[in-house]
């Protein structure tokens, strides 16, 4: 069961990793990045209960608030810098 | 009782799996950032949500659980905070929907 649980994660980690690399707008890859991690707190949830040592929760609560912080202030920084954008006054096109 | 409580946990982490899975997809498929907050959406909420209930009814009435609670609630609070921020972001640098049948303000980037 847990074993099922972690691989499932890690296929969903993968196709938020491939939807990363795709992504057609800087917003996409944060989005994504901001889902890997978010998935990677719930394998490190799983992980320690396949090994029988759940001791990794401390971990996974701390890489949450660390997730949130990060994405918030990625967001703040690509928005006010403009970085992403292809020219200036242009789009938002592939970054 | 100890078996039901197995089965229920198994069902959870299960229907957990699967709704992330299906998120995924959705993060992997949809045609536009917007739509891709749905999928997003999806795995934050009941896809890691259900796989952390299943783990917490396995581990009973202990600081465990505690923790995987605490844990739950933060990304539960968190997930809908950053999407909307995310998608505020979005609207704000002129990223437009794909809606075709919403009326839009002329040529150009929205402004709000």
């Amino acid at each position: 069961m847990y074993a099922a649980a972690s691989i499932a994660v890690l296929v969903v980690m993968v196709m938020a990793l491939a939807r990363a690399m795709l992504g057609s707008t800087v917003f996409d890859r944060i989005l994504a990045v901001n889902t890997f991690g978010t998935l990677t707190v719930a394998l490190i949830a799983v992980f320690g209960f396949l090994t029988e040592r759940p001791d990794f929760l401390d971990i996974a609560l701390l890489y949450a608030l660390i997730n949130f912080i990060g994405t918030i202030a990625v967001t703040r920084y690509v928005v006010l810098s403009r970085a992403g954008m292809a020219d200036e006054g242009g789009e938002w096109e592939d970054v | 009782m100890a078996l039901a409580l197995d089965l229920l946990s198994l069902i959870c982490i299960l229907a957990g799996a699967a709704a992330a899975m299906i998120g995924g997809l959705g993060l992997l498929r949809l045609p536009d950032v917007f739509a891709r907050m749905h999928g997003a959406g999806m795995i934050d909420t009941l896809g890691v949500g259900a796989i952390l209930v299943g783990l917490m009814v396995q581990a009973g009435v202990t600081l465990i659980a505690v923790k995987l609670l605490l844990i739950l609630l933060f990304v539960l609070y968190t997930s809908p905070i950053t999407t909307h921020a995310l998608a505020r972001a979005c609207l704000n640098a002129g990223v437009e929907p794909l809606a075709r049948h919403l009326p839009t303000d002329g040529d150009g980037p929205s402004k709000r």
